[in-house]
């Protein structure tokens, strides 16, 4: 997987993208699971932007011209997926519920890469007492129940619930602490296998200070594996904000629609047969994270030669993509 | 976790020597530096569950505060020490631990560790149920997976681990209710058993709390076949959730050992494919599946709390949920605490487990 790339002519930069590039390598089976997790995750991305037009009436919304919304409607003409306890437009939440969901992504992904690159590219560069310490203190976070940290911060933060962007805010640094230890270990160890590298030790001979060896010849290698641990920390910030409003700690349905609160509420009406406010919620969350991890998994399996699909011979012909013949190897 | 797995890479030169020389002593020594490890990932999250919940001001404001006159909230405040210096209060508290007293509850009066022992059964009850769902999906799925690789069988089943991954396990929950408690009446809706079984639970001398195993021992079979189908379906709930990361787990593994030259010499002596899956690549599967499975126990403790929740399971999950929506800190502390230092000796536990099992990882 690392030198090919040296002598191999540099292609466009379109199709060194992440997910392009890992669309060109794949085949059969496992392009199939790439492109539906692309497909899912754009969908989720579109609805997202466009949920304001796409959603017949707004997150909050009880009543609109002709009265006020019945509660626990089946779904029908009118509320094409039912009404909730609350009143609320079930198909209405659901939309506004990705809006939601992609805030709390792009806010906690954006603090965790942030804090975890750097202190990982410091930990890994420096050494010495303040690795020490970081490296036990994420070992320690590491292995506590993500759920129990998540609810502990988001007490301290919101103490329960809030506003649109304090339930946000509280949601994304809660998964922020989680996470922050996942990317610290893998930038971390990356760091400091570059760190012995020749053109480290080069750079070092030509008197580049810390910071641009840090910042120009380790952090673009080191953060090689980052476009994977992003989409699957994705789906799983999207799990820990739906856990953290089943369990009521997340954003009121006044300020913002959110899947796992309207879950919480959904659970009460089951034993009386009611099921459309808790399954079109559910099937969100659902679609949502298997769209981000079958992308993340895939470029996981197509970054494994020991596990990614093999091209048969000739089924292809490959031209620039010595990778794919050395997986080829059995 | 890592620590462990990151450590056979030694010189065999140097280490051949060393270990002729400590022959059979490198397991207690691993054992008992292992067991140290512990302390510091204990202390670490103590501190930090401290601070942070004391950042938010004194847990008796937090849960009476509305409610009280605020001169006997003052006189509570100061009566539990809380007016004084956060330092102080820090090292009484580290002091109180070391004892074994984890504190009290606020809102109603009970020792953290007696809340433990008395919900602690039901939720260790419920992923014992839920793991040995998750074993018995996972491990012969993930065998059919690599098996037929790359085959429609495969890509199902791997789809499968994914959907299972990707269901909340409280929405996994909702749709079991609807479906097999609601519309089609098989198994109760929630709870862990119907109240005359609860009540015949409680009037046995010493009970374990794990109700399947009281109602064996009592030879109560009514009771054992009600707490039995009130056990399924969170069982099944939870267990999914982790039965997908053990299936893929299962399948990547044995894939990886498929390849390995002794499989082929296996297949160019006539060894069937069947045997050489189950009989020689599934054994040093195996491994990676018991280290990972110390990481499932935190995410099945997660997962747990949800669980409960969706069942209302009076497990240890249930009651930390009752404590957070009361505002009641002191038991939520208590309880995180205590479920840290679970998970921490788990995992000590398993990395113990993986030492036996395989000699590489204890240098």
């Amino acid at each position: 997987m690392s030198t090919p790339s040296l002598t191999a002519p540099k292609q466009p930069l379109f199709s060194r993208l992440p997910v392009v590039s890992h669309l060109r390598k794949s085949v059969g089976l496992q392009r199939g699971m790439l492109m539906v997790g692309v497909v899912l995750s754009g969908l989720f991305l579109l609805t997202s932007i466009f949920a304001p037009l796409l959603a017949p009436y707004g997150y909050s919304q009880l009543s609109d011209a002709s009265g006020s919304f019945p509660t626990q409607q089946a779904p029908g003409a009118k509320h094409l997926l039912g009404t909730t306890v609350g009143g609320y437009d079930v198909l209405s939440r659901v939309l506004w519920g990705s809006q939601t969901a992609v805030t709390v992504i792009i806010v906690s992904v954006a603090m965790s890469l942030f804090l975890g690159v750097a202190l990982g590219l410091l930990s890994g560069y420096f050494g010495g007492w303040l690795d020490r310490i970081l490296v036990v203190v994420a070992d320690a976070i590491y292995a506590f129940p993500t759920l129990l940290l998540a609810i502990v911060i988001s007490i301290v933060i919101s103490r329960g619930q809030s506003s649109f962007w304090g339930g946000i805010f509280s949601c994304a640094f809660s998964i922020t602490v989680v996470f922050v230890p996942q990317y610290f270990r893998v930038i971390r160890a990356e760091t400091i296998r570059l760190k012995a590298e020749p053109f480290v030790e080069s750079a070092k001979v030509l008197g580049a200070s810390s910071l641009r060896i840090i910042g120009r010849h380790i952090f673009k290698n080191a953060t090689r594996t980052l476009p994977l641990m992003f989409t699957l920390n994705a789906s799983e910030a999207i799990l820990t904000l739906a856990g953290l409003g089943f369990l009521g700690f997340g954003i009121e349905p006044t300020s913002a629609a959110e899947w796992g609160f309207d879950l919480n509420k959904a659970l009460a009406d089951t034993s009386s047969g009611i099921w459309w406010t808790g399954v079109f919620p559910g099937i969100a969350i659902v679609l949502t994270v298997l769209g981000l991890t079958l992308v993340g998994e895939s470029i996981n399996d197509l970054n494994d030669p020991r596990i990614r699909g093999r091209k048969r011979a000739g089924a292809t012909k490959s031209p620039a993509t010595p990778t794919a013949s050395e997986a080829g190897k059995p | 976790m890592t620590t462990v797995i990151e450590v056979p890479e030694a010189e065999p030169g140097i280490v051949a020597p060393r270990s002729k020389s400590k022959a059979g002593g490198g397991l207690g020594k691993y054992i008992v530096i292992r067991f140290f490890l512990i302390i510091p990932t204990v202390f670490i999250l103590v501190t930090l569950v401290f601070f942070l919940m004391r950042v938010i001001g004194d847990p008796i404001t937090a849960a009476q505060g509305g409610r009280l006159p605020p001169d006997v909230l003052a006189q509570r405040i100061h009566d539990a020490g809380y007016d004084r210096p956060v330092l102080i209060q820090y090292f009484e508290y580290l002091g109180q631990l070391i004892t074994g007293n984890f504190g009290t509850t606020i809102t109603d009066r009970r020792p953290v560790v007696e809340v433990l022992t008395t919900f602690g059964a039901a939720t260790l009850e419920l992923s014992i149920n839920a793991l040995i769902v998750a074993l018995a999906v996972g491990i012969p799925f993930g065998l059919i997976a690599a098996q037929h690789r790359d085959k429609s069988s495969d890509a199902v089943l791997r789809f499968f681990a994914i959907l299972c991954y990707a269901t909340p396990v409280f929405f996994s929950g909702l749709l079991l209710k609807l479906t097999f408690s609601v519309w089609l009446g098989w198994f109760p809706v929630a709870g862990r058993a119907s109240t005359r079984t609860e009540l015949t639970m409680s009037s046995l001398g010493a009970p374990s709390g794990i109700y399947w195993l009281d109602a064996l021992r009592s030879g109560n079979f009514a009771a054992l076949g009600d707490v039995t189908s009130h056990a399924v379906l969170p069982a099944v709930a939870l267990g999914l959730l982790t039965a997908g990361v053990f299936l893929r787990l299962v399948r990547t593994n044995v894939i990886g050992t498929l390849g390995k030259d002794y499989i082929e010499a296996g297949r160019s002596r006539g060894v069937s494919e069947f045997r050489l899956v189950t009989k020689h690549a599934y054994k040093p599967a195996l491994i990676p599946i018991i280290t990972v499975m110390g990481l499932q126990i935190a995410l099945m403790l997660g997962g747990a709390i949800l669980t409960e929740t969706t069942f209302e399971w009076k497990g240890l999950g249930y009651q930390l949920v009752q404590y957070l929506n009361a505002r009641d800190f002191v038991a939520v502390q208590g309880i995180v605490v205590l479920l840290a230092i679970i998970v921490a000796v788990t995992n000590f536990i398993v990395d113990i487990i993986a030492a036996l099992i395989d000699p590489r990882v204890r240098y």
